[in-house]
This record gives structure tokens, C-alpha cells and sequence, in this order.
């Protein structure tokens, strides 16, 4: 790792305040993705900004079904949210299968969709649940937030505060892991709204990364059921192929994981 | 350079160290605590697991000013006036080892999954939870029985002494 500078700002102006002053600062979460990077060094950041002292991005907050989780947030602490669970099980459920137990104890949901993995639970669940990705500046939609591979719609320096959302009536997330990595080799994040309006999204299996599925949400809003997903087809031609799979075997694991997530749901 | 202080194992101690500082390397080579191991240094393995504030964590993947101010639990910490933790004892007692060389890693990860779960642990989820921890000689299965066996222990002291 190249030499580098930590700072631990107590709160979010402090840290953008040392963020403006940095040369190629970076800020730190839970860094389960940053530190190994800057070990390769694939990343050389001069100065590391850690955001996991600043209590104000930190706790969930249920009101009704409106939700928030600030950003330094950890998927240990989601997972085991009963508060969450009460309201939006599928997102307990989703963070629960994040890596392994000493990842999740420090792995935080801002760091996750800052980082926007392709293979990565949490952007699938944004999209889904229409979160809002509230910044130190501003609010952005999730549909505008994931613009591509490792590629967001944040500017330089602006931080993740909190992300929120209301949660839908039927939820479910259903993964299938790479046997060895456990990232999604296809995960698929369902929504049902009273108001019958379904989403479904789509990570690991996107050339772009994650991505809803029109054709799966209007067979679904027609037929709430597994058996809507049978004759809809997925385009083979935008998904990833690597050694790990190939694009038409994940957009055949994109229809059974749809169809578990229904059932689940 | 950086001025770290914490505790461990219940004792304050204080060092200085680069920033880029592995947690891992503070604790074996400013603090000669060697019983915390490496083994990938990529978070894949878990020899290096500790626990910082009561959970678990990879010491090859924080740096040791993250963990600054923190209150740090390694291997050498578990044994009480020259007792063995009972999840010690258990992976003693169950062949739950034979090189060694993930076994620190290995009774951390057990005594954190025992303090989250209780006796309420069942076999499926002490090999979920085991996802982050390789053994290259044991096949597992001694592992599991150790954990489970120590869980039961453990839980059945809890209610004696309740
Ligand atoms: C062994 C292992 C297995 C894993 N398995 C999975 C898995 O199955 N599924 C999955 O989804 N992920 C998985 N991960 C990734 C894990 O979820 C990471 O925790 C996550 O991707 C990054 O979160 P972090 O808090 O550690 O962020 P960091 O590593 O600290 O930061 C990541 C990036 O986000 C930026 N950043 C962090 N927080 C903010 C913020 N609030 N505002 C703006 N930018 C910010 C940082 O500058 C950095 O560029 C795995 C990781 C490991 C090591
Ligand atoms: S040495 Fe830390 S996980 Fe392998
Ligand atoms: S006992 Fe040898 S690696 Fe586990």
C-alpha cells in the first residue's frame, strides 16, 4: 500500500471540509473494498477521510413504513435490525448474505452503492425500493443514481448521508452466489406496491450493472404469481459473460431467481 | 506517522506506526502478539480475526488507525488465569485442529457467533457463519462439533448461573 493520510472527522461538513483540502482524498467507510484495493494498489489515495466516527450517518429509523438508514450503516447492523424486519424483511435478508460475519461487521450500505459492484445486493434493493440517495448536497433518485459499471451519479467529494424509502407491501431478494466469491452470479430485488405497481431488479448479470426488467414487472403486475415469469423472455445480449458464467445461462438464472423472489415474497 | 492507543485484552497500550499500518501487523510486530495469524492478507481466509468492540473483524483488511481508540480482543485474551475458554477447550477436547495455523481465527469466530447466537446455534448456520474462515486440514467437521459443543456449554452456564 502506498503511504497515505487518515483523518477522523466527528461530523459530515468536517468531512467534506477535509475532503475540499485533500489532494486524491478518498473517503473510508467500512473499507472491506477500499483497503484491499489500496493494498493492490489499484487505488492511491493521499488522504483517507473515515466516516464511520460521524454518529449523524449512523442508526435506521422506521416511521411507519417510511424508512432510513444513514450511510455508515453496517450490514450487520441492518441484518439484524428487528425494527426493519417488521417492515422490509428482504432487505435483513439481503444484507445477512453479504460476504461472511467479519465483512458485515464493518461493510457499511453507503459504501456498498458508492462502490456500485455489478455483482454488488444492495444496488438491486435501491432500484427496487425506489430509494432515495440522500447526499450532503442533494437527494437522487436510485433510477438515477447507478450509472454504471462502478459508476455513480455522485460528484467528486460528495458524501452519502443517509438512503431512504417506503417500504412495499411484498418484498423479496433472492441470490444466486458464485460458489466460491458469494457475489451474485444473478440477484433479482421484488417489489409489490398496493397500488399494484411491481418492481424488479436485476444485479450480477448486467453488462451494465444493475437494471429493472420491464418485461418481468408487467407480466408480474398482470399476475402476481411465478408462473407470470415463465414465458417472458431476457434478452441474452446485455448480460455479462465470464469465466464465471455465460450470458444465456444468467439470463436463465435471472427468470429462477425472478420466480423465487415471487414465491418468497 | 500515527499514534495509536487501545486496548487490548483488557490492557491500554500505545505505539506509533504509518498510517497504511495493517491492524493485523500492529498487533504482531509493535505488540509481539503473535497468536493472530496471516494467511492470505486478502479477507479471505479469517486466520487474522480479532474482535474490535465486541464483533468480529479481519485484521488484515483495517488499518491500525481505523482502530484507534477501540477496544481490541486477540486470541491471547481469551484464557483466564490459566484456564482455557471453554471454546478453547472444546476445540481441544473435539480435534477441532491439527496444523494450527487457523485455529486463532477460527475460536474468535466461534466465541463471536456464541455471543450473537446463544445455544440457540444449530449445525446449518455454524457452517454459514464459517464462510469467512478456511481450514486447509481439518475437513470441518471437528470445527463444527467444537462450536456446537461449546454453544451447548456455554448456554447451559449462562442458565446456571441465571
Ligand atoms: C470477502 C468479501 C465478500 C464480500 N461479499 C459481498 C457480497 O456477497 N455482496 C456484496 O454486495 N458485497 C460484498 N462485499 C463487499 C462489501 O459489501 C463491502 O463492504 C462494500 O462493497 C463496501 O462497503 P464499505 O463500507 O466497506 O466501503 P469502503 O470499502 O470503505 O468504500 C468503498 C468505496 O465507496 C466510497 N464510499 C464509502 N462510503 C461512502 C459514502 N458514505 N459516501 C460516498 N462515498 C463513499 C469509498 O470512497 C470507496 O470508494 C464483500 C467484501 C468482501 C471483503
Ligand atoms: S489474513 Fe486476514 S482474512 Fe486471511
Ligand atoms: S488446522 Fe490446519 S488450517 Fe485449520
Amino acid at each position: 500500500m502506498y503511504q497515505t493520510n487518515y483523518h477522523r472527522p466527528s461530523s459530515v461538513q468536517e468531512a467534506a471540509k477535509l475532503m475540499s483540502g485533500a489532494t486524491e482524498g478518498k473517503y473510508l467507510a467500512g473499507g472491506m473494498t477500499l483497503i484491499a484495493t489500496m493494498k493492490q494498489r489499484l487505488a492511491a489515495a493521499s488522504d483517507l477521510v473515515d466516516l464511520r466516527h460521524i454518529a449523524e450517518m449512523k442508526g435506521i429509523t422506521v416511521n411507519g413504513r417510511s424508512v432510513r438508514i444513514g450511510a455508515a450503516t453496517t450490514h450487520h447492523e441492518v441484518a439484524s435490525s428487528a425494527e426493519l424486519g417488521a417492515v422490509c424483511p428482504a432487505i435483513c435478508a439481503l444484507a445477512s448474505h453479504i460476504g461472511d460475519p467479519h465483512v458485515r461487521h464493518m461493510g457499511t450500505i453507503g459504501g456498498s452503492i458508492a462502490n456500485n459492484d455489478p455483482a454488488a445486493d444492495y444496488p438491486a434493493a435501491m432500484l427496487a425500493l425506489d430509494a432515495k440517495i440522500i447526499t450532503n448536497s442533494r437527494e437522487i433518485a436510485a433510477a438515477d443514481f447507478f450509472t454504471g459499471l462502478f459508476e455513480t451519479a455522485l460528484d467528486d467529494g460528495e458524501i452519502i448521508t443517509a438512503i431512504t424509502f417506503d417500504a412495499p407491501a411484498k418484498v423479496a431478494y433472492q441470490k444466486f452466489p458464485n460458489p466460491a466469491s458469494r457475489y451474485a452470479m444473478a440477484g433479482v430485488f421484488v417489489a409489490r406496491r398496493d397500488n399494484g405497481d411491481v418492481r424488479v431488479a436485476v444485479t450480477g448479470a448486467g453488462s451494465n450493472g444493475v437494471f429493472r426488467h420491464q418485461g418481468m414487472e408487467a407480466a408480474l403486475a398482470g399476475n402476481w404469481s411465478p408462473d407470470a415469469v415463465g414465458n417472458v423472455s431476457v434478452d441474452a445480449s446485455d448480460l455479462l459473460t465470464d469465466l464465471h458464467a455465460s450470458a444465456a445461462y444468467r439470463a436463465n438464472l435471472i427468470k429462477v431467481m425472478t420466480k423465487r423472489a415471487v414465491a418468497a415474497a | 506517522m500515527a499514534k495509536i492507543t487501545m486496548t487490548v485484552n483488557g490492557r491500554q497500550v500505545s505505539g506509533t506506526c504509518d498510517d497504511r499500518t495493517l491492524l493485523v501487523h500492529f498487533i504482531r510486530e509493535n505488540l509481539g502478539l503473535t497468536g493472530t495469524h496471516v494467511g492470505c492478507e486478502t479477507s479471505q481466509c479469517g486466520a487474522c480475526v480479532i474482535h474490535m468492540d465486541g464483533l468480529s473483524v479481519k485484521s488484515c483488511s483495517i488499518l491500525a488507525v481505523q482502530a484507534t481508540g477501540s477496544s481490541i480482543t486477540t486470541i491471547e485474551g481469551l484464557a483466564k488465569d490459566g484456564e482455557l475458554h471453554p471454546v478453547q477447550a472444546a476445540f481441544r477436547a473435539h480435534h477441532g485442529l491439527q496444523c494450527g495455523f487457523c485455529t486463532p481465527g477460527m475460536v474468535m469466530t466461534a466465541v463471536d457467533m456464541i455471543a450473537r447466537h446463544g445455544s440457540n446455534l444449530d449445525e446449518a448456520t455454524v457452517r454459514a457463519e464459517l464462510e469467512g474462515n478456511i481450514c486447509r486440514c481439518t475437513g470441518y467437521h471437528n470445527i463444527v462439533k467444537a462450536i456446537l459443543a461449546a454453544a451447548a456449554e456455554m448456554g447451559g452456564a449462562r442458565q446456571a448461573a441465571e
